[in-house]
């Protein structure tokens, strides 16, 4: 049988919204077929005559009085709505716990962010040319993360930004170092004296990361974007970041990396080079141009004067097919490089837009490796299988164990790493997994290729 | 600055990162240690091709449009509006001694597109006026065809809800005295609020509704023209600028306002005399009696701006019951309309979402110029309404209606955000580009005739009204 049940709350006052929250909670609850918290002023009364839900008790309460009015289905759950009424309004709210602010503009996250320097961005390509252009012109360098930019957009986008003084990082840069803080996919380096620009976001990870295991470490990694030494962009960012890195206090010494540029871009470059205040290296992987280091181990080995412990390994050189399949785009042409044309092995760069086309790069998911990976170790034709694993902001949390999902024991596998213990996943963690899967293993992205080339006949 | 300096300050760190897109990007540069802010991106005007390509038509002449919006945000934040006076509304809108002629909330619209409360109140208004002898002779007669029906935007008035003001009426008179030397200054007119529960603006319309608005009429509209005269006038900027300190935010609270005025034009009215102990319990009894005095003042700041060639800031947003309308400074008087959403928000005991009238009333003025939901961060109370119901989600609200407007006001601070400015002059092109509605704080009237208010909450501009008039400025703008 129904009944009303009223409690008084003697010269309590709630906003009535507070209270009307009340109401809406007591009514969810089990057994309440209808429930207002009011102050019992006559109108309030009214409305809650007029709803059923005043009993004796709340007909004389007064406008000074807090009104718990609850109808149930019997006296038990009247009770417990009484109670859980009473329990409510000595709640507070809790407070969204946000650790940044939030915005649907530009505009607005500057109004909380007015100090800002650098912005961000990785919006669809179409869109992205017209963010970086709004960012450059509130004064902000812009790192532009997202690809397929036109490349009309990203040269108005680069002489914009030389007109303000501004660095305009990518389009299709991934990776950035900047007065120690890593930026989107980048690792945990430790600051130092040499200054880096980069057109390769997985370049820059692997050359900042041997830097770091090398004992060294790095003021700025500026990358640049892939396009930007192409002949008609003609390295307007990487002009711009020389020339930043030659009077920045912080840098002694400069690398550039990038794949093969335009013979005439390179010479440009190479020149302004040889002009810097600083000693500098450079890497144009596959480039003949005497004096330039031919891998990323190899320039981060001369920018820190350091070498990397000789690495052995007791495989025995086979006739064997080797199969590449790599995250980092320079990564997989170096391995190609250094396997220099030998015919009959293969090197898949799983990060290209042909298998990322709506799909996640396999950097943050790299499950999506494991089925090219599973189908070469069951092929009986491969014998070796060379990977690499991207460590860092952003990458995925454990690749190591994902690839270690595979039975990587049946064939040669022989695995780069490419970070540092201060990263998220932890270097050392990541090959001690590889290791006991029955890797093997190298201290670099091309010592690895090198292994693998010297097993192959 | 010479080239290269600016990189060098980059260099010289830290690293201050707007982050646009990608949210985890935010969080690691977070977990480093740098300050960032985060800008939850979606696609410009919901990647519609025609709206972007009125954006880029509007960009190209983006110096003459910021001059246009210059010019309107200068004579919105010169306004001095002043509460005057009270008068019969026949002595202040010609129109309505000439016919029998109903002004509405909201856009135009007929009797046969007219919501449950509107007609309500319509009917109430004709037996009060006496050319009914009662709701249903009333009804009978609005829909003949004899009664002319009128928005109150077009008579230099606004009203709250269903606003309906008829001849014999007593409004409000607020003046913005700025330039009123040199000839300039300009009016608006606003009803009496009746009070809270079964009044007419919620559609209620039964004898005690009527009585009330014969007494407002007759004796309390009266009495306090009387005191407003004697007192020269209430300037209302500064009383408002106290409320936003005080908690309201004009819209659903006005209990600071409220209080505040009637400290102010006590004295007043004493020294005029008449029936006050009835007038005073009248004011002090009404927590909202302060909303029509700050929809008056919303009107007279936001008509000077009308007809502002080139302008992108909006004048006036209203609602009928039926459609939306927004005005826009730069396509004066024209009315851009989309039909209305419905509220969200907490309903009186015995009502739910079931029994809501979509939304309605001349009072999203309040927003128009920079308060209600604009101003939700003076006004924690009001936060409950808005679901969820914290502090954050008010602060949240008024952030993001900051996106959209193009000015703060430094005359109307809000303390909960270090005295920021309240947002005023809503851009059309930021609605369009963010995809942010405005928000706006409103009452609930009952679906049906009669009932009155059944609760209270936030409802949402229509973005459609933002499309059409954005294309309407992109097409002037290519001409």
């Amino acid at each position: 049988m129904p009944l009303v049940v009223n409690r008084v709350e003697q010269g309590r006052y709630l906003d009535s919204v507070a209270l009307m929250r009340v109401s809406r909670r007591l009514e969810a609850l089990p057994g309440v077929l209808g429930a207002a918290v009011m102050i019992g002023t006559p109108s309030n009364r009214a409305l809650m005559r007029d709803a059923g839900l005043l009993a004796a008790e709340g007909q004389a309460a007064g406008p000074n009085d807090l009104v718990i009015a609850v109808l149930a289905q019997d006296a038990a759950a009247g009770r417990a709505a009484l109670d859980f009424a009473l329990q409510s309004m000595h709640e507070k709210d809790k407070g969204s716990t946000a650790t940044f602010a939030r915005a649907r503009s530009l505009g607005g996250a500057l109004e909380s962010l007015a100090q800002a320097n650098l912005a961000l961005i990785s919006v669809p390509g179409e869109y992205a040319a017209r963010e970086a252009r709004r960012a450059l012109e509130r004064g902000l360098h812009v790192m532009l993360f997202s690809d397929n930019v036109p490349l009309e957009a990203e040269v108005e986008l680069k002489r914009l930004a030389g007109e303000k003084g501004l660095l305009m990082m990518g389009p299709d840069c991934g990776t950035a170092l900047i007065a120690g803080t890593p930026v989107a996919f980048a690792n945990a380096v430790p600051r130092g004296d040499i200054g880096i620009v980069s057109a390769s976001g997985t370049g820059l990870q692997e050359v900042s990361s041997l830097i770091a295991r090398l004992g060294g470490g790095v003021s700025h990694g500026i990358g640049v974007g892939g396009r930007d030494l192409d002949e008609r962009v003609g390295a307007l960012a990487t002009l711009a970041a020389l020339e930043a890195l030659d009077q920045d206090e912080s840098t002694a010494k400069i690398i550039v990396i990038s794949k093969p540029p335009s013979p005439a871009v390179a010479r440009r470059v190479l020149e302004r080079v040889k002009r810097l205040h600083k000693p500098s290296e450079v890497c144009f992987l596959g480039s003949k141009e005497p004096g330039l280091a031919r891998t990323l181990t190899d320039v981060s080995e001369r920018a820190t004067g350091k070498k990397i412990a000789p690495f052995r390994s007791r495989l025995k050189k086979g006739k064997r097919r080797a199969v590449g399949l790599f995250c980092g785009g320079t990564l997989c042409a170096e391995a190609e490089l250094i396997f220099g044309g030998r015919r009959g092995h293969r090197f898949i760069d799983l990060g290209d837009d042909e298998f990322t086309r709506g799909r996640p790069h396999p950097m943050i998911e790299p499950e999506l490796r494991n089925e090219h990976i599973a189908a070469a170790l069951k092929d009986p034709r491969v014998g070796l299988l060379l990977v690499d694993v991207v460590l860092g902001y952003g990458s995925h949390e454990n690749p190591a164990a994902v690839l270690a999902q595979n039975d990587l024991s049946s064939k040669v596998v022989i695995a780069s790493v490419t970070g540092t213990d201060g990263d998220p996943q932890g270097y050392s963690r990541q090959v001690a997994i590889l290791r006991s899967a029955g890797v093997v293993v190298a201290p670099s992205s091309a010592r690895a290729a090198e292994l693998a080339a010297s097993l192959v006949s | 600055m010479s080239n290269g300096a600016r990189i060098d300050a980059l260099l010289a760190g830290p690293v201050r990162a707007i982050n646009i897109g990608l949210a985890g990007f935010a969080r690691d540069l977070a977990a480093c240690g740098a300050e960032v802010a985060q800008v939850d991106w979606a696609p410009p005007a919901g990647g519609k091709p025609e709206l972007l390509a009125a954006l880029e038509r509007l960009a190209a002449m983006e110096s003459a449009i910021a001059a246009a919006n210059q010019a309107v945000i200068e004579r919105v934040l010169a306004a001095e509006p002043v509460l005057a006076g009270v008068h019969r509304a026949d002595e202040l809108i010609p129109a309505l001694a000439e016919r029998r002629l109903v002004l509405h909330t909201g856009p135009p619209l007929g009797w046969r597109e007219m919501c449950g409360p509107l007609r309500g109140a319509v009917c109430g208004a004709l037996v009060f006026e006496g050319w009914a002898a009662d709701l249903t002779a009333a009804e009978r007669l609005a829909a003949s065809g004899e009664i002319a029906f009128s928005p109150n935007h077009h008579h230099g008035a606004v009203g709250p809800m269903t606003g309906i003001t008829t001849r014999s009426m007593p409004l409000l008179v607020v003046e913005n005295r700025v330039g009123l030397a040199k000839g300039g200054g300009n009016r608006a007119f606003c009803a009496l609020n009746e009070g809270l529960g079964k009044v007419m603006r919620f559609g209620g319309n039964d004898a005690e509704v009527l009585a009330r608005l014969a007494w407002l009429r007759d004796e309390f509209g009266p009495l306090l023209g009387r005191a407003l005269e004697l007192a020269g006038g209430i300037a209302l900027g500064p009383l408002i600028a106290r409320g936003l300190a005080m908690g309201d935010e004009m819209h659903q609270r006005n209990v600071a306002c409220t209080s505040l005025f009637l400290r102010a034009i006590a004295p007043s009215m004493a020294a005029g005399g008449g029936p006050l102990e009835k007038a005073f319990a009248f004011i002090a009894g009404n927590d909202q009696f302060f909303l029509n005095i700050a929809m008056a003042m919303g009107k007279s700041m936001l008509d000077p701006a009308r007809g502002v060639a080139g302008s992108t800031i909006v004048t006036a947003m209203s609602r009928n019951g039926t459609e939306f309308g927004i005005r826009v400074a730069g396509t004066g008087e024209r009315w851009f309309t989309a039909p209305v959403e419905m509220p969200q928000g907490l309903f009186f005991p015995g009502f739910s979402a079931a029994d809501a009238n979509p939304d309605i009333g001349d009072s999203a003025i309040l927003e128009a110029v920079g308060l209600g939901a604009f101003a939700m961060a003076a006004a924690p109370a009001v936060a409950g309404f808005i679901g969820a119901g914290g502090f954050a989600d008010a602060l949240a609200y008024t952030r993001a209606m900051a996106e959209i407007a193009v000015a703060r006001n430094p005359r109307w601070t809000i303390p909960a955000l270090e005295f920021s400015g309240t947002a005023t002059g809503i851009d059309v092109r930021r609605v369009i580009e963010t995809g942010i509605a405005p928000a706006i704080n409103t009452g609930i009237a009952h679906r049906r005739a009669g009932v009155g208010q059944v609760g209270a909450g936030v409802a949402r501009a229509p973005l459609a009204c933002f499309e059409q008039a954005l294309l309407a400025l992109g097409d002037a703008a290519g001409r």
